[in-house]
């Protein structure tokens, strides 16, 4: 799916803007980064809270579609350089977690 | 990367606490193995396995630099760093073991998965440390291994 349909839906606050073309195949929930690189797929969107630079690397490695900042936390403004950068789109959603995840299984993601 | 004796070497210093630039080394690396048209399933081993060992430079140790060479049979991942060292490697590869301090946990890391991770992912590793001096890891990972 195009995250640009997923900004939509989500009613998200873009931080860094996707590409047109970004594509979205899967989901990852968490906020401990090794799992994080364990567990997620390549083209997965990944939620979470953290908000520090070392986000980017992790999404950037292991070839991540986005970002979603769930709970409206703040993005640290080095992070967005970064992001910006990496090519690594970055959203904000007030909701939390579970919020987001059942929105995109409605999506069909 | 076609002749058999080519190899590339790349070098990385490390630097303890640097939240900022952990991680660059690793994106470096795996830049480079993409422009070399490396398999995309090994470059996702081969960026976890230097995240990982990176990341523990910073966090764990002093400071310490990242090798990597890349030759047409496999790729070498070496971190070595000035210390402290690790007091007990068995526990330290427990899925779940860490010293991490509260600080450093609540920015993700601490989970204790990081050498289970580099262990899971590579086809060769070895742990050299001595409490007092400092750590070496070191890990293989085949270009046609049986790992997918
Ligand atoms: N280079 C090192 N120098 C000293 N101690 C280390 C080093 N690498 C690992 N350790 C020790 O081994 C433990 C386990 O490391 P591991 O990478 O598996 O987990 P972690 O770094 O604590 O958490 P995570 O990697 O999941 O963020 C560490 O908590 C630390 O005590
Ligand atoms: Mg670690």
């Amino acid at each position: 799916m195009k995250l640009t349909k997923i900004i939509d839906e989500l009613n998200a606050t873009v931080v860094v803007e996707p590409k047109d073309e970004t594509e979205v195949e899967g989901v990852y929930i968490g906020d401990l980064l090794s799992l994080v690189m364990a567990k997620a797929q390549e083209n997965d969107i990944w939620i979470t809270i953290q908000t520090h630079i070392n986000i980017v690397a992790v999404a950037t490695l292991v070839n991540l579609s986005a970002i979603v900042i769930a709970e409206g936390m703040d993005v640290d403004e080095d992070t967005i350089k970064k992001a910006k950068e990496e090519n690594i789109p970055i959203l904000k959603s007030e909701l939390s977690a579970y919020e987001i995840a059942c929105k995109l299984c409605r999506l069909g993601v | 990367m076609n002749k058999k004796d080519d190899t590339i070497k790349l070098e990385y210093d490390i630097i303890q606490n640097d939240f900022v630039r952990a991680g660059e080394a690793s994106s470096n690396v795996k830049k480079i193995l993409k422009q070399l048209g490396i398999d995309s399933k090994i470059i996702r081993r081969v960026a976890i396995v230097t995240y990982e060992a990176e990341m523990n430079i910073v966090i764990h140790s002093y400071g310490g630099k990242l090798l990597v060479e890349i030759s047409s049979k496999k790729i070498e991942i070496t971190a070595k760093d000035n210390g402290p060292g690790i007091e007990d490697i068995e526990k330290a590869m427990q899925e779940g073991f860490s010293t991490a301090s509260n600080e450093i946990r609540e920015l993700g890391f601490g989970a204790g998965m990081g050498l289970p991770n580099m262990k899971k992912c590579s086809d060769v590793l070895k742990i050299d440390s001595e409490k007092g001096k400092g750590t070496t890891v070191y890990m293989e990972i085949f270009m046609k291994s049986n790992q997918n």
